[in-house]
Parts: C-alpha cells; sequence; structure tokens
C-alpha cells in the first residue's frame, strides 16, 4: 500500500459564473521516501490538489466533488473534522510560499516551534526550547537562541521561510507537502532551502509533494513527475522519462519554450498558442486540443478523434499520458 | 561579438542612490541605504544589457534612477550626450519620450479604470503627438504590433490574461518611439508557456525598431537568452559585467560564479553538485567594509576586507575597448581563481 493515494479527485467552487471545476479527475500515489513534482500553469489545479490532502479547501465556496485520498489506508475526505487534527500538522506537514501562511504574527518563534513539539512529542517547556534551538540551527539560522525571541516579521524572507520548514520539521511527518516553497525566494537561498528539504526527507524517510512551476527545481528535486492542465494530469512518470522522453505534446511543449542553454542567441522560442479553456465549462474532448501542435499534424479523421473523445491516463510505453496520440521519439514541436 | 565602434546610446557614470534611514527621537538621518553605489555602464542602440541581481541588490532603484523617477544622489546618465541627471524640467520632458519602461506586474500596472485604448494612447496625449484620429489609428496600428487586435480598444485591463497585459504594456511603451526600453522582471510574473511568447515579441521589436533594452531580471536563463551584454549587481554595486557570451563561459567574480551554480537546470542529469552559498545578503544599510561581497566569499582574504576592489579587465593587458564591450570584474583575486 502506499502512503498516499489519491484516486479520481474531484474539487469544484461555486462561483458566480456558475461551477469552476478546479480538480477534475486527479489520481497518483506516493511512496514513502519518494518525491512527486506536482507542475503545470497557474490556476491548472496543483495548490487545491494539495490543500485537499489536508482538507484545507475552504467550504463554502469549495466542494469535493468525489474520490477519495487514502492516507495509510484511512480516507481523509471522509475523515469526522474532530480527526482532522491527528494528521495536520502530525503526519502530514505542510510549507507555502508565503510562510505567513502557517506563521502566526502575534507569537514569538519560541512560542510557536515550541506549541508544536508540546503537541506532538509532549515536550515541557525547556525540553521544547532546547529542541527548538536544535531544530533552527539545523535549518541555517545564525544564532537560533536569540531568535527564538523573535516575531515573524522581524526575521526576512529566507528567514521566515526557513523557520516554517522548521516547524515542519519538528513535527517529523511522513508526508511533506511543498506548495512553491521557494519561488518568493533569491537563488542562493533556494539552492539552500531545496538542499534541506532533501536532507530532512533523506533523515526521515518522508515523502515529499513537491509543487513548483519552474521545470529547473523539478529536475532538481524530484523522483516522479506528475504534469497538470486544466485540471487533469495529462502525464506521470519518472522524471528522466520526463525530461527525456516527454509523450504528452503539452508536457513536451512546455520544456520546448525554455531558453536552452547555449542555443542561439535571441533565436525564436517555441511557443504554446492559446490559451488554458476555462474550467467551469470544460470540453468534454482532450482539454488541449486546440493549442495542440502534434494535433495540426494529424489526418482529419485522426483530429475529430482528438475533438470528439476525451484521453483518459493511460500506460503507454514508460509512464502514463492521457493522449490519443503521443509524442513518438524525435518528434519536436 | 558586435560592432566596438558603436557610440553608446545611454552612458551611466558614477551614479549613486542613497536613501536616508532615520532613527531616534528627532528622526534625524542616521545613515544611507546604498540602493545604488556608484555604477557606471554603456548601452549600444538596438542592444540588450541585462542587469542581473538577488532581490535588494539595487536593479529596479538603478531602473528608475536611471529614468530619473528617482532623484540620483549623484552621478552622470547621459542619453545620446545629453544629461538626463541634471536635465531641467522640459528637456527632462522631451528626454523621456527616448526612454519607457516595462515593468513586471501586468496586473497591477495597468490602470483598471481605463480601457486599453486609453492606456496605450496616454503617452500620446501627455506629449500632444498628432490629432485625436490620429493616436487612435496609432493604438490600433501599436496592438496589431504586439500581436493584439484593434477591436480590443474598448476593453479593460480585467478581461485580458497575464500575457496578453503585458503585450498592451509593451504596446503602450512603444507609443512615443523610444529608442531604450528599460523592462524591470518584464517576464517574472508570467507562466513559461506565455513568457516565450513575450520574449519573441521583444526581441522582434528589437530588430524592427532598432530599440536597445535594459532587462532586468533574477532569472539567469532568460537574461542570457536575450542579452548582448550583462551586468551582475550586488549590494548596490556592479560586481561584473561584460558581453554576455563571455561572462557566461567564464564568469570571472565569486558571486557570479555562485549565483550560476545555484540555478536549477531543467536536465535531471546535471543535477546542481556544488554545496550552496551560505547565509544571505547583507543589508545595504550597513554593507561590509571592502568588497560587498566578502562576509559570504570562500576565497576572501584581509585584503579583501580593507578596500572596494575596483571593476578592472579579466583579462589582463586586454585592449582598451570601449566601456560595456569589455569583460571587468571587481574582485582582486580575479586572476587566482
Ligand atoms: N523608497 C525607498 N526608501 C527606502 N529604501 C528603499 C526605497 N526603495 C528601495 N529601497 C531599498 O533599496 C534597496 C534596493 O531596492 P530595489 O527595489 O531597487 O531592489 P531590487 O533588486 O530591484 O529588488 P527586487 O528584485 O526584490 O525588486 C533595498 O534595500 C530597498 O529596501
Ligand atoms: S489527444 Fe490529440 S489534441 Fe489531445 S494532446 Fe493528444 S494529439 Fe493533442
Ligand atoms: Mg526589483
Amino acid at each position: 500500500m502506499a502512503l498516499l493515494e489519491i484516486d479520481e479527485l474531484k474539487v469544484g467552487f461555486h462561483t458566480e459564473a456558475g461551477l469552476l471545476r478546479a480538480v477534475d479527475g486527479v489520481s497518483f500515489s506516493l511512496e514513502k521516501g519518494r518525491t512527486l513534482g506536482l507542475v503545470g500553469e497557474s490556476g491548472c489545479g496543483k495548490s487545491v490538489t494539495a490543500s485537499s490532502i489536508l482538507r484545507l479547501v475552504p467550504v463554502p465556496p469549495g466542494e469535493i466533488l468525489g474520490g477519495a485520498i487514502r492516507f495509510n489506508g484511512v480516507d481523509i475526505l471522509r475523515l469526522p473534522a474532530k480527526d482532522l487534527p491527528s494528521i495536520r500538522g502530525k503526519d502530514v506537514a505542510m510549507i507555502f510560499q508565503d510562510p505567513m501562511t502557517s506563521l502566526n504574527p502575534v507569537y514569538t518563534i519560541e512560542k510557536q516551534l515550541g506549541e508544536v513539539l508540546k503537541l506532538r512529542f509532549g515536550l515541557d517547556r525547556n525540553a521544547a526550547r532546547a529542541r527548538a534551538i536544535g531544530i533552527l540551527a539545523k535549518v541555517g539560522i545564525a544564532d537560533p537562541e536569540s531568535r527564538l525571541t523573535n516575531y515573524p516579521h522581524e526575521l526576512s524572507g529566507g528567514m521566515k521561510q526557513r523557520v516554517m520548514i522548521a516547524m515542519a520539521l519538528a513535527c517529523e511527518p511522513h508526508l511533506l507537502i511543498a506548495d512553491e516553497p521557494t519561488t518568493a525566494l533569491d537563488v542562493t537561498v533556494q539552492a539552500q532551502i531545496l538542499n534541506l528539504i532533501r536532507a530532512l526527507q533523506k533523515d526521515t524517510g518522508a515523502a515529499v509533494l513537491f509543487i513548483t512551476h519552474d521545470m529547473g527545481v523539478v529536475a532538481e528535486m524530484c523522483d516522479d513527475v506528475a504534469v497538470m492542465y486544466a485540471g487533469r494530469i495529462v502525464e506521470r512518470g519518472d522524471v528522466h522519462a520526463i525530461f527525456k522522453r516527454s509523450q504528452h505534446p503539452y508536457t513536451k511543449g512546455l520544456l520546448k519554450s525554455l531558453p536552452q542553454k547555449g542555443a542561439v542567441k535571441k533565436a525564436a522560442l517555441p511557443t504554446i498558442e492559446g490559451v488554458v479553456p476555462s474550467l467551469l465549462n470544460p470540453p468534454a474532448h482532450c482539454r488541449f486540443a486546440d493549442r495542440c501542435w502534434k494535433r495540426k499534424r494529424l489526418s482529419d479523421a485522426e483530429q475529430k478523434r482528438c475533438f470528439s473523445e476525451d484521453p483518459k491516463l493511460r500506460v503507454h510505453d514508460a509512464g502514463l499520458v492521457a493522449c490519443h496520440f503521443p509524442v513518438t521519439a524525435g518528434e519536436q514541436p | 561579438m558586435s560592432n566596438t565602434s558603436k557610440t553608446p546610446l545611454l552612458r551611466v557614470e558614477g551614479l549613486k542612490k542613497y536613501y536616508p534611514v532615520r532613527g531616534g527621537v528627532f528622526a534625524a538621518k542616521v545613515g544611507d541605504v546604498r540602493a545604488v553605489d556608484d555604477v557606471s555602464f554603456t548601452v549600444a542602440p538596438g542592444e540588450t544589457l541585462g542587469l542581473v541581481g538577488e532581490s535588494g541588490c539595487g536593479k529596479s532603484t538603478l531602473g528608475r534612477t536611471i529614468m530619473r523617477l528617482e532623484e540620483p544622489t549623484a552621478g552622470h546618465v547621459y542619453f545620446e550626450g545629453n544629461d538626463i541627471a541634471t536635465a531641467n524640467k522640459s528637456a527632462l520632458f522631451q528626454l523621456r519620450r527616448e526612454i519607457q519602461a516595462v515593468f513586471q506586474d501586468p496586473y497591477s500596472s495597468l490602470n483598471p479604470r481605463m480601457t486599453i485604448g486609453e492606456i496605450v494612447r496616454e503617452p500620446l496625449v501627455v506629449h500632444k503627438v498628432g490629432s485625436k484620429a490620429e493616436q487612435i489609428e496609432a493604438v490600433r496600428a501599436l496592438l496589431e504590433t504586439v500581436g493584439l487586435t484593434g477591436e480590443m480598444l474598448d476593453r479593460y485591463p480585467h478581461e485580458f490574461s497575464g500575457g496578453q497585459r503585458q503585450r498592451i504594456g509593451v504596446a503602450r511603451a512603444l507609443a512615443l518611439g523610444p529608442k531604450l526600453v528599460i523592462a524591470d522582471e518584464p517576464v517574472s510574473a508570467l507562466d513559461v508557456s506565455v513568457r516565450s511568447q513575450i520574449l519573441n515579441l521583444m526581441v522582434r521589436l528589437q530588430r524592427e525598431r532598432n530599440l536597445a533594452y535594459i532587462f532586468i531580471s533574477h532569472d539567469l536563463s532568460v537574461v542570457e537568452h536575450i542579452s548582448d551584454s550583462i551586468a551582475i549587481m550586488y549590494l548596490g554595486r556592479i560586481v561584473e559585467i561584460g558581453p554576455a557570451a563571455e561572462v557566461f563561459a567564464k564568469p570571472a567574480h565569486p558571486y557570479t560564479r555562485v549565483l550560476m551554480a545555484a540555478i536549477p537546470v531543467a536536465d535531471p542529469d546535471q543535477r546542481r553538485t556544488t554545496e550552496p552559498l551560505k547565509g544571505e545578503p547583507p543589508s545595504p544599510v550597513a554593507p561590509p567594509p571592502g568588497c560587498p561581497f566578502h562576509p559570504r566569499c570562500a576565497y576572501a582574504i584581509d585584503a579583501c576586507r580593507a578596500a572596494v576592489p575596483p571593476l578592472e579587465p579579466v583579462k589582463a593587458g586586454a585592449p582598451n575597448l570601449e566601456l560595456g564591450r569589455e569583460h571587468l570584474a571587481a574582485c582582486i583575486r580575479k586572476h587566482e581563481i
């Protein structure tokens, strides 16, 4: 049994314009000790998927429309609300792009970190303090003892991010969900934080769900990758397969549109024309069809299939792909 | 490499922008934030200077001070020989036609209560260029140039995607036919697939109109793609500058090296192996004495703490090329490392 199993998850939001299907049938599983990268353009449903795992989607306007999220075999979506604290911040910890999502501005670092340690391990004040100092040092905070008395606003962005990671670390979670944890940081600080997450994983054997739109970070951090597009996973595979032999035209197009090292300066970059379909009323056929470069090269009969039949995520070669006509070796956008 | 005999379009000399730090009961000045500290470089017509550095290093302030949206504390900004830094009001008004800006956030940089037509036309109105009918015709043409259509004239910014809004920002910047566009993180807020569209647009416009760009970004792969020359900033100062190909191939300043090494490559076979740089950039309020990078530098020696190293040629005995063509680094150990 995998540590985390998400099965046909569907999450919607009731908006003035109607029901917005933010996540529309997402399935994946994550094993202990592995890192899965969840990538895709803004609005494709990455964060809603992640926050569903902790039942952090606000209801209303949000609504879980279907599916299951099994953590150690228990369906989190069917857990009574009173049992949620037994999961949050204990077995599962989450870090965010904005550290103030997890830090409370009116408490000192000692109070917040201490609270976590008291709840999780039943430590008394002195033991919690000693442990907190150790954890802060571990996440690379200089002079941790004096930092304990600081309030979050007295710390730089990088330091707040470290404190948030320290709080996640402190619970020794089995699953760490990291939602764009380094997007707001400078690259040199990002490199430190990424190292930290890796070290945590090595020490504890935790599974990590890593959400980012930065393909460089994915390549560096992840064992497996799931690519999302318009509320769905369109491709899943191990990181080498995704980067070297991507099978979905969207994944291939995304990777090709990055400036390549050593390419001709100012040469036109491949682009993906058009826009993502509306999630208020998504098409019943392939959601990428109107933008798809591969489709344009197909026969009329084949194209008809792209515009009539919904491609299901299925096993193909080394991974899973949701496309009727997966990209073949050597084929380029 | 590009033509070395070109005279520069823009020549920045010893530019400084300090902000006072106030403290105490009487809010007396207790120090300075040295946001931009003694910066010099040139930009040739039709070329791109990439300006790279981490947050707070002064990139944006430098861009704003060049346009004199901030009053410089010291130094000169010569645009085709005229000093923007000391120009009077009417001269400045004329100079502003030649230098335009594009900003990072396409959501907040466009006035939500103005239509697209009004937004793009505004600079023409302010500078009284042509009749109203001519202005509207010009706006239509501009929108088409950036890949939008004339029908969008009467619509409002919220009806457009991030990429479309950035195109609108570019159209507005082009309205007065500038020779230099200062683009501050113009693609950082955009998704990857949209980013490449805007980069392609900027390259095309540069070719068609012989535009020069100062392209401010923290994303080195984007900068490498679009820049002819590149300047690396750290704590208000340029620590390395030169032709982009040379700086990328042989970075000379230790900071440039760690910056390049810290960037994750979109290839799982090229995972970073080096230890990341320790610590965070020091505060520009109390910059360390000597080389601003020495507290974090693996190569620092006593001499590095004594004086700010000057920007000097990386190649010993290099020909004295025009400033901006030469590869310079501000590190006293650049020849040893
Ligand atoms: N109006 C101001 N008053 C005081 N300090 C300022 C002001 N504007 C900028 N600064 C300071 O000047 C320094 C440089 O700021 P600037 O915004 O130019 O950096 P940047 O490199 O562009 O940062 P980012 O990439 O985060 O936008 C920072 O330390 C900043 O806090
Ligand atoms: S199913 Fe057709 S349109 Fe959709 S991604 Fe595959 S080839 Fe493209
Ligand atoms: Mg800036």
